[in-house]
């Protein structure tokens, strides 16, 4: 087999997995935007959020440290002790918990029967709040996440396919961790969605706030649940893509990464956050691998939105999404 | 003297739609743009025009050409970063490829090419509605900005990667480059700022503005009753993109003088100017200027407290202000979703009233 072939293939496993840990940020969307109908932008930034607050947590930092020791001259930084990150993530868990029920209490409650876009706006708005809060909490420094995830070169892979093509494949181990988490993520998602008495009520509010009210269901209580899962959905993706790259400001910006996969999929769909991110990941990686070259390279940044709407032209509510039906 | 005119004799729909009915009011604007225009170039020193002056004017520009997209004809676009690299880019080139035209012109043609790329990036939004649409604008940003970036023609193949505005005059004063007074700069800005409110408001109220606020109330419902939703949506992106690629080509010709794009023109540059459109007030062109003038001024403010004041850290300060942006954006949504704008609608009418209010 010729050699371009074979990187082609290399290439297209690891958009494969890059396609999972996009879908496992636009997993948060989809479920908030399913139940509320919020297009929640802040996504990305909950991520972040969630891996700041699961590194201060680890390493025993003071919250607010910068911000005590500007006003009152002292000098914190740590507490002295360190927790076990499987504790840090329970207790990061709690804390994202809060936030939703904060959020949802301090402004989207407020916020019922707004057009979609002022909601839309709204969370841009929370996405700015969050991203300076988390700032001021743990500090804005770069910090590595480690908790204890297999990293780097799988060598069950390499030998295998050094052996069928005489090349091995770079595959990240951290990647295959992602897959398998999503997978579980995704299944368990939507067995919460279809079988358990909550999930059953989170479709109704979905399908009708008004009538969901009426057969008493606590609006409420199912939007902070969303949050939350949103929530714990973002402390997944955060720990994943603080692991691969550090935690830091730009973790951010994967909400960016994540929003052509949901145009790709549709908003309303679990299935086609999946497939869309699958063939965003190895849609972009392919073109850069193929065209890349050709034109200056670092593609990755638009192709998967021109790629997005394209396919949104003609279709315009994306592979899975719900058929958009208008009427006067 | 109250403020409201004495009693309602209008007759003739040129009086009916006036845009001040109110002497005072009439008054109060061309005493305002006498002091922009006859004393306020006198006054003015560096800091005030680079940290105050110049933003604010350039920013309301956006604002407005945004706030006809957004808050006219309800197509929300996340591309203005984006669309302002164009202007800018396409100033840089008439600019060094044209130097004997007068810089007011390539202003205006830079515009006039942004418009032409606005209406291409556009065209999807007969298909794709609401957030798809959205997120679809954000490839017109992120696909432009590497453009610029990438393709050497577009910075004449400089080794930087940077473009830097060359001097140029008008009526033999500099308005660009690296020597020109700051009165210059701001009067330069101020007359395109005063030209394109001028122009947006009387599209606002008239035939085309109409058209728009019909698409974005309802699309399907404006088709029936006659509006063709290509024309009235495509000129929205068209005049919009005008207004934003004067902006951008100001904001890197005069106020700026060399940029780099992803830095000057990235998505925090289309967030900006979403904010200062929702904060201002959504079909607006008053709230576009309040809009523009909150989001500039709050920084400085907040700097010369907190840095100045406090002894604070930059960064610190720097977080904060993203906190403070990002809960002001929401209290207002929360408190007055129509922004800046509705506030001073209701003053206004309250005013009119006072003080008999029965």
């Amino acid at each position: 087999m010729p050699d371009s072939v074979i990187f082609g293939m290399e290439v297209f496993l690891n958009g494969l997995m890059a396609g999972v840990l996009y879908a496992l940020v636009a997993l948060g969307f989809v479920l908030i935007y399913k139940a509320s109908g919020i297009f929640n932008y802040a996504q990305g930034v909950l991520a972040l959020f969630a891996a700041l607050t699961l590194v201060g947590i680890m390493e025993g930092q003071v919250p607010f440290g910068h911000l005590i020791n500007a006003v009152f001259g002292t000098n914190l930084h740590h507490f002295g002790w360190e927790v076990p990150a499987l504790l840090a993530i329970a207790l990061t868990a709690l804390v994202m918990v809060g936030l939703a029920w904060v959020v949802n209490r301090l402004v989207f409650h407020h916020l019922v029967g707004q057009d979609p876009i002022i909601l839309f706006m709204a969370t841009i708005g929370l996405a700015y709040f969050l991203e300076g809060f988390g700032d001021v909490t743990w500090g804005a420094d770069i910090r590595k996440l480690d908790v204890g995830l297999p990293q780097g070169l799988n060598p069950w892979i390499d030998e295998v396919t050094y052996n069928l093509f005489g090349y091995g494949f770079f595959i990240d181990n951290l990647d295959l961790v992602a897959t398998v988490v999503a997978a579980i993520l995704v299944v368990a998602l939507v067995a919460f969605a279809q079988y358990s008495k909550h999930g059953r009520a989170m479709r109704a509010v979905a399908d009708d706030h008004q009538a969901a009210l009426s057969v008493g269901i606590s609006l409420n209580f199912i939007w902070v649940m969303v949050w939350s899962l949103a929530g714990f959905v973002a402390l997944v993706a955060g720990i994943m893509w603080g692991t691969k790259m550090g935690v830091q400001f730009s973790l951010s910006l994967i909400a960016l990464k994540a929003l052509p996969v949901l145009m790709l999929g549709g908003f309303t769909s679990i299935p086609g956050a999946i497939v869309g991110g699958l063939i965003i990941g190895v849609g972009e990686k392919m073109f850069e691998f193929a065209i890349g070259p050709l034109v200056g390279g670092a593609t990755e940044n638009w192709f998967a939105y021109m790629l997005a709407l394209v396919f949104l032209v003609f279709r315009p509510q994306g592979l899975f999404g719900e058929k958009i039906i208008e009427r006067v | 003297m109250f403020y409201r005119e004495a009693g309602d004799f209008k007759t003739s729909y040129v009086d009916d739609s006036q845009t001040f009915p109110i002497r005072v009011d009439r008054y109060g604007y061309y005493a305002l743009l006498a002091v922009a225009f006859g004393v306020l170039p006198f006054l003015v020193n560096d800091y005030w025009v680079n940290a105050v002056l110049l933003p604010f004017l350039i920013y309301a520009i956006a604002a407005i050409g945004l706030n006809i997209l957004v808050g006219y004809c309800g197509q929300v676009s996340l591309g203005t970063g984006g669309f302002m690299a164009v202007g800018a880019y396409a100033c840089y080139k008439l600019m060094t490829g044209f130097p004997e035209i007068n810089i007011f012109f390539h202003v205006i043609l830079s515009g006039g090419i942004t418009a032409a790329v606005c209406v291409l990036f556009g065209l999807p939004s007969l298909r794709i509605k609401g957030f798809y649409l959205a997120v679809a604008t954000l490839a017109a940003q992120f696909f432009l900005v590497w453009l610029f970036n990438r393709v050497g023609w577009f910075y004449n193949y400089s080794a930087s990667g940077q473009i830097n505005a060359p001097e140029r005059t008008v009526f033999g004063i500099a308005v660009t480059g690296a020597q020109n007074p700051p009165w210059a700069a701001y009067l330069f800005c101020l007359v395109f700022t005063v030209g394109c409110a001028l122009i947006a408001r009387n599209l606002t109220r008239g035939m085309a503005g109409r058209k728009w606020m019909a698409i974005r109330d309802m699309d399907i419902a404006a088709e029936i009753i006659g509006v063709n939703p290509l024309k009235a949506k495509l000129t929205a992106f068209a005049v919009s993109g005008f207004f934003v690629g004067i902006a951008g080509a100001l904001f890197f010709s005069v106020y700026l003088g060399a940029i780099e794009v992803g830095e000057a023109f990235g998505i925090n540059k289309s967030f900006l100017v979403l904010f200062m459109v929702i904060i201002g007030g959504l079909g607006s062109i008053f709230g576009s200027f309040a809009g523009a003038a909150f989001l500039v001024l709050l920084p400085v403010f907040l700097k010369n407290v907190l840095v100045g004041g406090l002894g604070w850290p930059t960064d610190l300060a720097a977080h904060l202000e993203f906190m403070i942006v990002g809960a002001l954006i929401l209290i207002f949504l929360i408190a007055e979703p129509h922004g800046l704008a509705q506030l001073w609608r209701v003053t206004k009418e309250k005013l009119r009233l006072w003080p008999f209010p029965h």
